[in-house]
């Protein structure tokens, strides 16, 4: 029994690190419509210009500021370059066009930072006593709860992601900007017809997406170092967009904990008997799939209505 | 003045229907089969065949299957890769298992299986549409290539899980010179090339194009919506999986299950979204672009490294490659949306009025 509860524990946390990454694509898809491959590339950029910039010697918080500056004029100049141009077209060629834009942005970062794997510590000091976070059980939770390890890093995204969903349901529902988007997401045109502009909008929500990047680079990266592997991490974000809906931040953070728990569940007590386990790749999919069957618009999805 | 229709008078309704109404469009078909057949294969050397001819056959062949999915049928997928996969794996099966096994029909039985794969993947595509589909369609991606990793029945317990094709012998004669398996491609290409165009234009390719345009509609039109989205995605992955086998067998050789990964379904989706949705002709135009894109890239940077005279590393040849790649696709889908056939069909209307455009 404790040793399920430590798999759940761990998945739940670990999902939590999947809904980072699937908020990105949320952001972008509840605001534009435009299904955004480039998400993985993007947390990619992120994390590798933060990595080399510390790497140079730069202040933590100087890299961040530098890094989301760099992020936000990706996304401007991703505005500007490739949606304005395709505003109109199908939801599928904007599709096209942010894988497009995936190989352009992978292609880009290694041309400026080299392609070997950095590793990063989050550390907000140079100096000894280094204050850091690092992937270590915590020792007080084990001894209160009977021997279950917690990573304290884990413990720690969990509540960057907590920190981050809130302020950014606080944004959309409280400030000016936010409402326009959420006019901008419910219909285009009824929102330019009142005066919103749509590509300063379109504008600030793939910079705010630019910042989700760069939080999910940050953990993933000082998790599984700073490297190639961290674009595929748009695929381990889909399934938690299955079954969170497209459109829904809260169905991000709990699709995420759902698809961490059942991945490492599964992996554990379904895995032996599937010659051998590694089903970790696929289960995640087709556990959405199953649950599609029952709910086509995932659990927070907007309900479809068909008309002729 | 050479292609215009005036004067071409149809006395049948067999010469109205016929797949090019216009006699020169027939004429150039007729010639482009020619050249194709009789001329490429003496004149073309080893590498023109063997790295860009028979590819870019293949992968037409795959890019038309999907086409007939997404193209007419409208259902996004991203499991190009994985019907490839079994249509590969399980022609080497039915070769292996089968004495006497007749290549061709192993071929068809691998075209069957894959289209078995398609139709249960496809089965969510009843309750679920757009984007959900194309991610669910990514569930068949991964388990199909863990299924043929894991499982050595597949790859008859190799170690390493890698195939080798057997020698391709039909009515004793061995295919194994580069210019006989190019023919064999390009027979086979051509068949079923004429096949999905005729398919298309017949009722099941009709109801595709409603169910497409919207199901709701067509539902209420009496099409039955579950049988022509699953005979759709059996059709579309019948040819993914031939195409899978001429992969292995007529390309490559010797394949893993990793050569059918998710890449290889992004470059399939590339091709049609270049050449043309729900174009024949367009799937055609998108693989000959995406086949030679990245070499006229290599040939082009190595003229910009001699001209300059500059000493570039490998490693940022490849970076600025993958640059320029996602940049022309950002490129191409701005200039023409609709893709290449699109532009090849401006030519035509305009070649029609050429040299008097009013």
């Amino acid at each position: 029994m404790q040793f399920f509860f430590e798999v759940l524990l761990g998945g739940l946390l670990a999902g939590i690190m999947y809904s980072l990454v699937a908020l990105g694509f949320v952001l972008i898809y509840k605001a534009s419509g435009v299904f955004n491959f480039a998400q993985g590339a993007m947390v990619f950029f992120a994390a590798i210009t933060f990595v080399s910039l510390l790497e140079r010697g730069v202040n933590f918080f100087l890299a961040m500021l530098i890094t989301l500056v760099a992020m936000v004029l990706i996304g401007i100049a991703t505005e500007r370059v490739v949606l304005r141009p395709l505003v109109n077209q199908p939801q599928i060629t904007l599709f096209m066009a942010t894988i497009g834009l995936t190989f352009f942005l992978e292609g880009f970062a290694q041309l400026l930072f080299g392609s070997q794997p950095h590793g990063l510590e989050l550390c907000t000091s140079t100096e000894e006593p280094r204050s850091c976070i690092r992937d270590e059980p915590m020792s007080w939770f084990s001894d209160l709860t009977g021997g279950i390890n917690v990573s304290q890093f884990d413990v720690f995204s969990a509540f960057v992601a907590a920190a981050l969903v809130t302020t950014l349901a606080l944004f959309f529902q409280k400030t000016r900007i936010g409402r326009a988007l959420r006019a901008v997401a419910d219909d285009h045109q009824a929102a330019l017809a009142i005066g919103i502009p749509l590509q300063h909008i379109w504008a600030i929500v793939w910079g705010v997406a630019g910042f989700v990047a760069l939080v999910a680079g940050m953990l993933w990266g000082a998790r599984n170092g700073v490297q190639f592997a961290l674009t595929f991490l748009a695929l381990k974000a889909l399934p938690v967009l299955l079954i969170g809906g497209f459109e829904s931040v809260p169905g991000a953070i709990l699709g995420g904990l759902i698809i961490g728990a059942t991945e490492k569940l599964a992996e554990v007590y379904l895995g032996p008997y599937f010659a051998g386990g590694g089903i970790e790749n696929w289960f995640p999919y087709v556990f959405a799939l199953v649950f599609l069957l029952f709910r086509p618009q995932g659990l927070f999805g907007e309900k479809i209505i068909e008309r002729v | 003045m050479l292609y215009r229709e005036a004067g071409q008078f149809r006395s049948s309704y067999a010469e109205d229907q016929q797949i090019f109404p216009i006699r020169q469009d027939r004429i150039a078909f007729a010639v482009l089969l020619v050249v194709a057949f009789l001329i490429v294969p003496v004149v073309a050397n080893q590498y023109w065949l063997s790295a860009l001819l028979i590819p870019f056959l293949i992968y037409a062949l795959a890019a038309l299957g999907l086409n007939i999915l997404t193209g007419y049928a409208g259902q996004l997928s991203l499991g190009t890769a994985a019907f490839m996969a079994v249509g590969a794996f399980m022609s080497y099966n039915f070769e292996l298992r089968i004495p006497g096994m007749p290549i061709l029909v192993s071929f068809a039985l691998a075209g069957v299986c894959a289209a078995a794969v398609g139709i249960v993947f496809g089965l969510p595509s009843l309750r679920i549409k757009g984007f959900y589909l194309a991610v669910a369609t990514l569930a068949c991606q991964f388990f199909v290539l863990w299924a043929l990793t894991r499982f050595g029945w597949f790859s008859n317990y190799s170690t390493s899980g890698v195939i080798t094709a057997q020698k391709i012998v039909i009515f004793g004669y061995a295919f194994e010179s580069t210019q006989s398996k190019y023919l064999l491609t390009l027979a086979i290409v051509t068949v079923m090339a004429l096949a999905a165009k005729n398919l298309m234009r017949t009722g099941t390719g009709r109801s595709f194009m409603a169910v497409r345009d919207m199901d709701v509609a067509a539902e209420v039109i009496g099409i039955p919506i579950m049988k022509t989205k699953l005979l759709a995605f059996a059709i579309s992955s019948f040819y993914c999986g031939v195409a899978g086998a001429l992969y292995a067998y007529c390309y490559l050789g010797t394949v893993e299950p990793e050569a059918f990964n998710l890449d290889l379904s992004f470059r399939i989706l590339f091709m049609i979204i270049l050449g043309g949705v729900g174009s024949i002709l367009g799937s055609f135009l998108g693989a000959a672009f995406i086949t030679l894109l990245p070499i006229f890239l290599n040939v082009g940077s190595k003229a910009i490294e001699e001209a300059l005279g500059i000493e570039v590393s490998h490693a940022m040849v490849s970076n600025l490659e993958l640059m320029i790649f996602g940049a022309l696709i950002v490129f191409f889908l701005i200039i023409e949306p609709h893709g290449l056939a699109r532009l090849w069909q401006i030519a035509k209307e305009k070649l029609r009025l050429w040299p008097f455009p009013h």
